[in-house]
């Protein structure tokens, strides 16, 4: 660390001026001195030393013109008052009022000040604070200050520009103040900072293409859950995971051509991202029903998969109740590119026609400071609703916080019995302002969440995307996390999934299975890794857990090995006896516990896994695929030979009638991981 | 005798007009000058041509120097605020097209660099934010406090302590990446 800092102090040394350049930079410094001093016998008027302005004399001239026109009398005669009281200062004074009226160089103003001035500095300031005092018409009062603001600035940062820079066009100077936070265009491009991959098919002068910062994408991720041993822990605990950004995530890098970093992909929700037909419950049972299939792994011959399957009940979305939700959007300057705000607004465009009348929206934007740019608005209201997301501008820092703090405000005063309140909040990622921890959010938005208002988190725009703080915020928040990452993911998380989206029929939905020892040696879930659960936090109400929504499919699949296969990965123990082997054929108890909403108390749903248990349908083997494909993703540790090939051939054969073809587009990304990773 | 003279005592007799004064005073510090003018630009072409720029103003600038300050202070927050404003024209010139008249210009320089490290060099300070890099460009003179820095940059020491150690931490990543690349 010392070392680099050592490393670059010797660089530095490196660097000796040219003796040439050395003598030139100091002759034209004497001949400067020179000319100044020339000047300075000449006249008491220091202007000559901007002869290369011409103007200078004109517009000073009108400049005092200007500013007699525009004082009110009282404010000229304290002027002219000054003026004889004070000779020199006032044709200062009168210079810099020139300012006000004209915008000139400040070049000008720089250049103008007779060289040895540091009394004649303090004379100015005072007849400045003088004068400012005295002022009683408004007219005055304004000139004075922007005198100053002038003033100041010539001292300081205009200083140095003024004199150095030459015929600028005025409007540099203006805009230099006005943009001084946007990193000048050559920092940001000029060293080929290692991109982290962030690219882009065509290459031309784009945001997204060069990228200035180094990737600073965080993912929340786990190590791969291990292979465990039936007889040390028989019980699996985990939270059902709805989310489905790792998918996108995966499908935008790898349609950037590269592939996808193995701790973005979270492979439950790569599954869980495509919809399933599992067999739905029936009206009075449960809100959603489990479905059991135990059929052979595609990649194993030696092991079995338990595949879970939750199907959530689909209510008629025209008899649920109303919505409120609030649009809680990131307008912070990393917005601005076309695949975030531009995306956004025209996702919850397409959002805006599903929703009923009798909703209500409300926006609130964070950049800087925290804003509501729209008031709870009902649907019906389209065309305020639309104007005000039209009018929504990317610029600030964010600050994610106040935002959100704002938002459940919002959300508190929009809720009455019998609504579902729901904070969407859309974001690239970067929190980076106020509480930048994921762990203190998370803390503040699980106090929130017990107020009843759900939170969903749109992730938008890669290479700054903070994806382990998205999940934390929804995961705290009973809500879901998706990745928007092209208009048609809109469509399907916000149009043809609103219901999942928006309304929950079942929180905080704990899985607990426990294995026989007698029939299975060894078992490992995949996936899930994020959403361990200890084993008590089953039966622990106050633990958190995963939110289904309304017409939802859950999928959770277990790798298991039968006890006498040649799959098995563990050695037997020496000094502990094996487990008896039993005849009745059941390899573990599946647990379900859920909440209904509204509700502290969970209910438990029970099932008997058995062997060679249900029909391995087209429906089920495409996740076990899709379970593949994550794991080739990330490692493929437990894959043997098993390959890109084998997993395309699986994917096609199972794709099904594919309605909305998101398994065709799977299957084609699929080939282009194949592709990438052959290289 | 001069050669004993202060830096300050002959910057106030140049501010009267003593031609020989200011001559000794430019010399005297225009290597250091320079140098910092490398710093905070990174690239040779750069620094030369803001040392000429801060060179032809110094006459005129020095009628703001007041005796209280240190020389060496006032003239590298002359330099620093110079550079800042060069920064600035240059990204409001031309966005657009600059860049890759930069990344030109760049390559050109580092082509041309001989010496060991400036592009490692360019390439760590260059990735930095603006406050970062001048703090850094300050602070990386031996004689060079942080208090000093402070004083010249208009804020804080604890700021510039700050913003050290996150200079450290950003060229310690840096490290890492490379060896691992």
């Amino acid at each position: 660390m010392t070392d680099d800092l050592t490393h670059l102090k010797d660089a530095m040394r490196a660097a000796t001026p040219k003796p040439s350049k050395k003598d030139a930079d100091l002759a034209l410094a004497m001949k400067n001195f020179d000319d100044m001093q020339n000047s300075r016998q000449g006249s008491a008027n220091g202007a000559r030393l901007t002869t290369d302005h011409p103007t200078i004399t004109s517009r000073f001239t009108s400049g005092v013109i200007h500013m007699f026109h525009s004082l009110t009398t009282r404010g000229a005669l304290a002027a002219t008052t000054s003026i004889t009281a004070v000779g020199i200062g006032v044709f200062l004074y009168a210079q810099q009022g020139n300012i006000r009226f004209e915008l000139p160089k400040p070049d000008a103003v720089v250049a103008e000040l007779p060289v040895n001035t540091p009394v004649l500095h303090d004379q100015v300031e005072a007849l400045i604070e003088q004068s400012s005092v005295d002022e009683t018409t408004a007219t005055a009062q304004t000139d004075t200050r922007r005198t100053r603001e002038t003033a100041e600035l010539s001292q300081e940062e205009g200083f140095a520009a003024g004199a150095i820079a030459a015929p600028e066009a005025e409007a540099d100077m203006v805009m230099a103040e006005i943009a001084p936070s946007a990193p000048p265009a050559f920092i940001r491009k000029a060293a080929p900072v290692p991109m982290g991959g962030i690219t882009s098919g065509a290459l031309g002068y784009d945001d997204v293409v060069i990228h200035p910062e180094p990737n600073t994408e965080k993912f929340a991720n786990a190590d791969a859950n291990p292979v465990k041993i039936t007889t040390d822990t028989p019980v699996s605990t985990f939270s059902i995971d709805v989310d489905t950004a790792s998918y996108s995530v995966m499908r935008s890098s790898l349609m950037n051509g590269y592939a996808p970093d193995p701790q973005s992909v979270r492979i439950e929700e790569m599954i869980n991202y495509f919809p399933y037909d599992y067999p739905a419950p029936d009206a009075n049972e449960a809100p959603f029903k489990p479905t059991v299939t135990v059929f052979p792994t595609p990649w194993n011959a030696g092991t079995q998969l338990v595949h879970i399957g939750i199907q959530g009940t689909m209510p008629a979305l025209e008899d649920r109740p109303p919505l409120n939700l609030v649009f809680l959007i990131d307008t912070s300057g990393s917005m601005a590119s076309p695949n975030k705000l531009p995306l956004l607004i025209q996702s919850f465009r397409l959002m805006l026609s599903e929703l009923h009348d009798e909703d209500e929206v409300s926006i609130v934007t964070y950049a800087g400071s925290a804003g509501q740019v729209l008031k709870p608005t009902k649907v019906s209201n389209k065309i305020a609703i639309m104007a005000a997301l039209m009018r929504l501008d990317a610029g600030g820092s964010t600050a994610g916080q106040q935002g959100l703090q704002q938002a459940y405000a919002v959300a508190e005063e929009m809720r009455s019995d019998g609504e579902i309140s729901r904070i969407i909040l859309a974001t690239d990622g970067d929190f980076n302002v106020g509480i930048s921890n994921p762990d203190q959010l998370k803390d503040f938005i699980a106090k929130k969440r017990d107020s009843g208002t759900y939170l969903s988190v749109l992730g938008f725009g890669r290479g700054n995307l903070d994806d382990a703080t998205m999940q934390a915020l929804a995961q705290n928040g009973n809500g879901q996390a998706a990745y928007i990452d092209t208009l048609s993911e809109a469509q399907k998380v916000l149009v043809d999934q609103l219901g999942g989206t928006l309304f929950p029929i079942a929180n905080d939905v704990k899985i607990q299975v426990e294995f026989n020892p007698a029939q299975i040696a060894e078992y490992r879930l995949i996936g899930y890794e994020t959403r361990a659960l200890a084993r008590e936090d089953f039966n622990n109400d106050t633990v958190d857990a995963g939110e289904i929504g309304a017409g939802h499919s859950v999928t959770a699949i277990y790798e298991i090995t039968p006890v006498g296969s040649d799959a098995i990965l563990n050695d037997a123990l020496r000094y502990q006896p094996a487990a008896d082997t039993d005849g009745n054929g059941e390899l573990g108890l599946l647990k379900l516990r859920y909440k209904t909403p509204g509700e502290d108390v969970s209910q438990l749903l029970t099932t008997l896994i058995t062997s060679g248990m249900g029909q391995a349908t087209d429906d089920i083997r495409f996740s076990a695929a899709i379970a593949g494909y994550g794991q080739l993703l990330s490692g493929g540790k437990y894959l043997q030979d098993w390959s890109y090939n084998e997993l395309i051939t699986l994917a096609n054969e199972t794709k099904g009638e594919d309605a909305y073809g998101y398994r065709s587009e799977a299957i084609k990304l699929m080939r282009l991981a194949k592709s990438l990773s052959a290289e | 005798m001069r050669m004993e003279t202060t830096d300050e005592t002959l910057a106030q007799a140049a501010a009267n007009g003593d031609r020989e004064a200011f001559s000794l005073l430019l010399a005297r510090n225009y290597d250091r000058l320079f140098g910092l003018c490398f710093r905070l630009t990174g690239a040779r072409a750069d620094a030369e041509d803001l040392t000429q720029d801060i060179c032809a103003a110094l006459p005129a600038k020095l009628g703001g120097y007041k005796r209280q300050a240190q020389f060496s202070t006032w003239l590298y927050r002359v330099a620093v605020n110079a550079a800042h404003d060069r920064r600035r024209r240059h990204a409001t010139h031309a966005r657009a097209a600059d860049g890759w008249g930069d990344w030109e210009v760049n390559r050109v320089a580092t082509n041309k660099e001989t010496q060991d490290g400036v592009d490692w060099l360019t390439q760590a300070m260059s990735s930095l934010s603006i406050e970062l890099r001048d703090t850094l460009a300050l602070t990386l003179e031996d004689e060079m406090t942080h208090r000093k820095a402070g004083e010249v940059l208009g804020v804080s020491e604890g700021t510039i302590s700050w913003r050290m150690a996150e200079v450290k931490k950003h060229l310690r990543v840096m490290h890492q990446e490379e060896q691992k690349a």
